[in-house]
């Protein structure tokens, strides 16, 4: 009996290997390829202006990165940028959901609008906001502005790291929204029902019934929303370009600035593996909270 | 501790007309049962007493207040739900404190609230739970426990156990019958199985199509259905209707001609009936007997169903199905032919408008109240 079941895994193994091979294949050559290669260039003398410099550089670049005051600039950034708009997506999407989930005339439209900025492409939606709204002189808000007798004010130049989070913000709100939104409405009404016969107002059902509720679906959008803005870069290049300085470059723009402005192909690689190890220390910390979010 | 007054009330959603016209009395410590099938309006009108639907006109009163335009916490009720609506996030010992939180009593006095529901309950071990970890039956007792330390006039069920399976049904049954009498607190409860009704109610409030049909106690509308609805609603097989003719009425009683050409003197008031008159005889199962030597009535059996203390008929007549209860060691067989009669106080006679012709004698325990059932155990102990 023993016998035949082990025989038996053997060759469902086998089998199961098999069948699992491409695909595990493709993955893993998907990933490791071009991890390897940006580990490789990053211990590269690999520069394009100066394509005589070759060789082995071993943690050079490493060296230059760490000491170059544009990375801490750029982390710092990164951090503030995805921090801040994490924040304004989570509490604008939760209480949006709410409102939302109110019944009102137009409801489905109203639904169906305040979703569709996530369908605009983010180089499209940042143009927009550079040319129609944060425009100084043009600009609906400088409009705004001066209808209430206020100085207008040049947002890309003055308020220039805010300006992208709020662009960023409007992005990602309504997938926030979207997400919550369907948590919030497999909601138990008897529930909220239960909570009104125990003398619940709307504040107090909020706090003790909706947002519990919710949890698992904040912690959701926080994870894939990281994942993304990590790595924003469009509405930094289209709008300020990093600038003024550096004051809006992050770190997937200083590394485009490495390698494709300065050609300095090694730096860039250098910058893509800390970019990574970044990535992955925030991903171990929020793959661990989301898992026991979820598992509960 | 608590009585409660339905004043015409009525609702409507839009053109529908959910409750048309609902008057109800329920005394201080009674346990009312609505009982109707599916949409007939019972769980509206319990929604309605809770607060948590408006009522569209007429008053509702809790203890001789008006309560149309109260919130649904501060008119002394408790609910209890048919999905237990617990707090999923939340401990048994927070679910059930929650009410208290909210009102700001403070740690220890709530502990102690929760300590007291949870040994009514046997809840103590579990107070530490979350939901999740409970059984059904614990989550029941849970739901009831949450309703129990609000100290409400009135207890609101809404199907409470059609979420358990049978056994545990049965059991939370008599827990709650138990409850009743602990907390001597008001009772209403919906549900649209009869059997719940019958078993637990003082008074019987039976509902259809957002109308009460009847009100009573459970020997009442078991012995006195008002017509031909509660009579099909209320007992266990359903009872049998047969078309029978009016040939003889007077002050003593009804004579019909039964399906079979025997005509029986049924003992209701209906002098006014002229000969000829076509009515309809319910007679229940129980009520039904073999009688192989002199039955009135005749049909071969369809269905036999043996329960092993009792056995089913099914057995069809030239223009009925009637089922039967019989012995559980009778030896028939399918497709025989039986012959069966009734004693004719059994039998009920409906109108063409379905109203039943009222009895002439009341059934001794048509009166009965459960809490007379208790006494009279009570007496018999001593």
């Amino acid at each position: 009996m023993t016998k035949t079941r082990a025989a038996g895994r053997t060759v469902g193994g086998l089998r199961t290997l098999s069948l699992q091979a491409p695909a595990v294949t493709l993955l893993l050559l998907w990933m490791i390829v071009p991890l390897a290669m940006t580990v490789w260039f990053s211990l590269q003398r690999y520069n394009l202006l100066m394509p005589e410099m070759t060789g082995f550089a071993g943690l050079e670049n490493y060296r230059y990165l760490f000491t170059d005051p544009a990375l801490w600039t750029a982390m710092g950034n990164t951090l503030l940028l995805v921090g801040s708009v994490l924040a304004i997506t989570v509490v604008g999407g939760t209480l949006l959901a709410v409102l939302f989930q109110q019944e009102f005339p137009g409801r489905g439209v109203a639904r169906v609008l305040a979703i569709s900025p996530f369908f605009v492409m983010p180089t499209v939606s940042a143009l927009v906001w550079k040319n129609m709204m944060m425009h100084p002189s043009n600009g609906v808000l400088s409009w705004l502005a001066e209808s209430f007798g206020l100085p207008a004010v040049d947002w890309f130049s003055s308020l220039p790291l805010t300006s992208i989070i709020i662009i960023v913000s409007w992005q990602w709100l309504p997938f926030a929204l979207l997400i919550l939104l369907t948590a919030i409405q497999s909601l138990d009404d008897d529930q909220v029902e239960a909570a009104r016969m125990d003398g619940a107002g709307p504040v107090a059902i909020f706090f003790f019934i909706t947002l519990p509720h919710l949890k698992r679906a904040i912690s959701v959008v926080i994870m894939i929303e990281m994942i993304f803005l990590l790595t924003i870069f469009a509405e930094i290049f289209v709008t300020t370009s990093g600038g003024p300085g550096l004051a809006t470059t992050n770190l997937a723009f200083l590394i485009y600035i490495q390698a494709l402005l300065d050609f300095d192909v090694g730096m860039a690689s250098a910058g893509g593996v800390v970019a990574v190890i970044l990535a992955n220390i925030v991903a171990i910390f929020l793959v661990r909270m989301v898992a026991k979010n979820l598992e509960s | 501790m608590a009585t409660l007054q339905l004043d015409r009330v009525t609702k409507s959603f839009g053109d529908t007309h959910v409750i048309q016209g609902v008057d109800l009395e329920v005394d201080d410590k009674e346990f009312v049962v609505f009982v109707g099938p599916s949409g007939c309006g019972k769980s509206t009108l319990l929604r309605m007493i809770a607060g948590l639907e408006s009522a569209t006109s007429g008053d509702i009163l809790i203890d001789g207040q008006r309560m149309n335009d109260i919130g649904p916490a501060d008119r002394g009720l408790a609910m209890v739900f048919q999905s237990y609506a617990l707090y999923p996030h939340m401990t048994v010992e927070d679910n059930m404190g929650f009410s208290l939180r909210l009102a700001g009593v403070d740690k220890p006095a709530r502990r102690e609230k929760v300590r007291e529901a949870a040994r009514i309950l046997q809840l103590e071990p579990l107070l530490d739970r979350k939901p999740k970890a409970l059984s059904g039956g614990q989550r029941q007792r849970v739901a009831i426990g949450r309703a129990i330390v609000r100290n409400p006039g009135i207890f609101l069920f809404d199907e409470p156990l059609s979420n358990l399976d049978a056994a545990l049904r049965v059991q939370m049954r008599i827990e709650l019958a138990r409850l009743h009498e602990e907390l001597d607190a008001t009772m209403i409860y919906v549900t649209h199985d009869q059997i719940e009704a019958m078993t637990m109610a003082d008074k019987i409030v039976v509902l259809q199509g957002g109308v009460v049909e009847q009100v009573g106690s459970p020997m009442e509308l078991y012995h006195h259905p008002c017509n031909r609805f509660v009579a099909g609603f209320i007992g266990s097989p359903k009872m049998n209707f047969l078309p029978v003719q009016v040939v003889e009425a007077d002050a003593d009683g009804v004579g019909v001609r039964l399906p079979g050409g025997d005509v029986t003197r049924v003992p209701v008031a209906g002098e006014k009936l002229s000969p000829g008159t076509p009515l309809e005889l319910g007679i229940r199962p129980e009520h039904l007997v073999l009688d192989e030597a002199q039955g009135p009535l005749s049909g071969e059996i369809q269905v036999l169903e043996r329960l092993g203390g009792q056995t089913s008929l099914y057995v069809r007549m030239d223009d009925a199905m009637v089922t039967l209860m019989a012995d559980g060691d009778i030896a028939h067989c399918v497709h025989d032919t039986v012959r069966f009669g009734f004693e004719s106080h059994r039998a009920h006679l409906f109108d063409a408008e379905g109203l039943a012709l009222p009895s002439l004698e009341k059934h001794p325990l048509a009166g009965l109240r459960r809490q007379d059932n208790r006494v009279a155990s009570d007496a018999n102990g001593a």
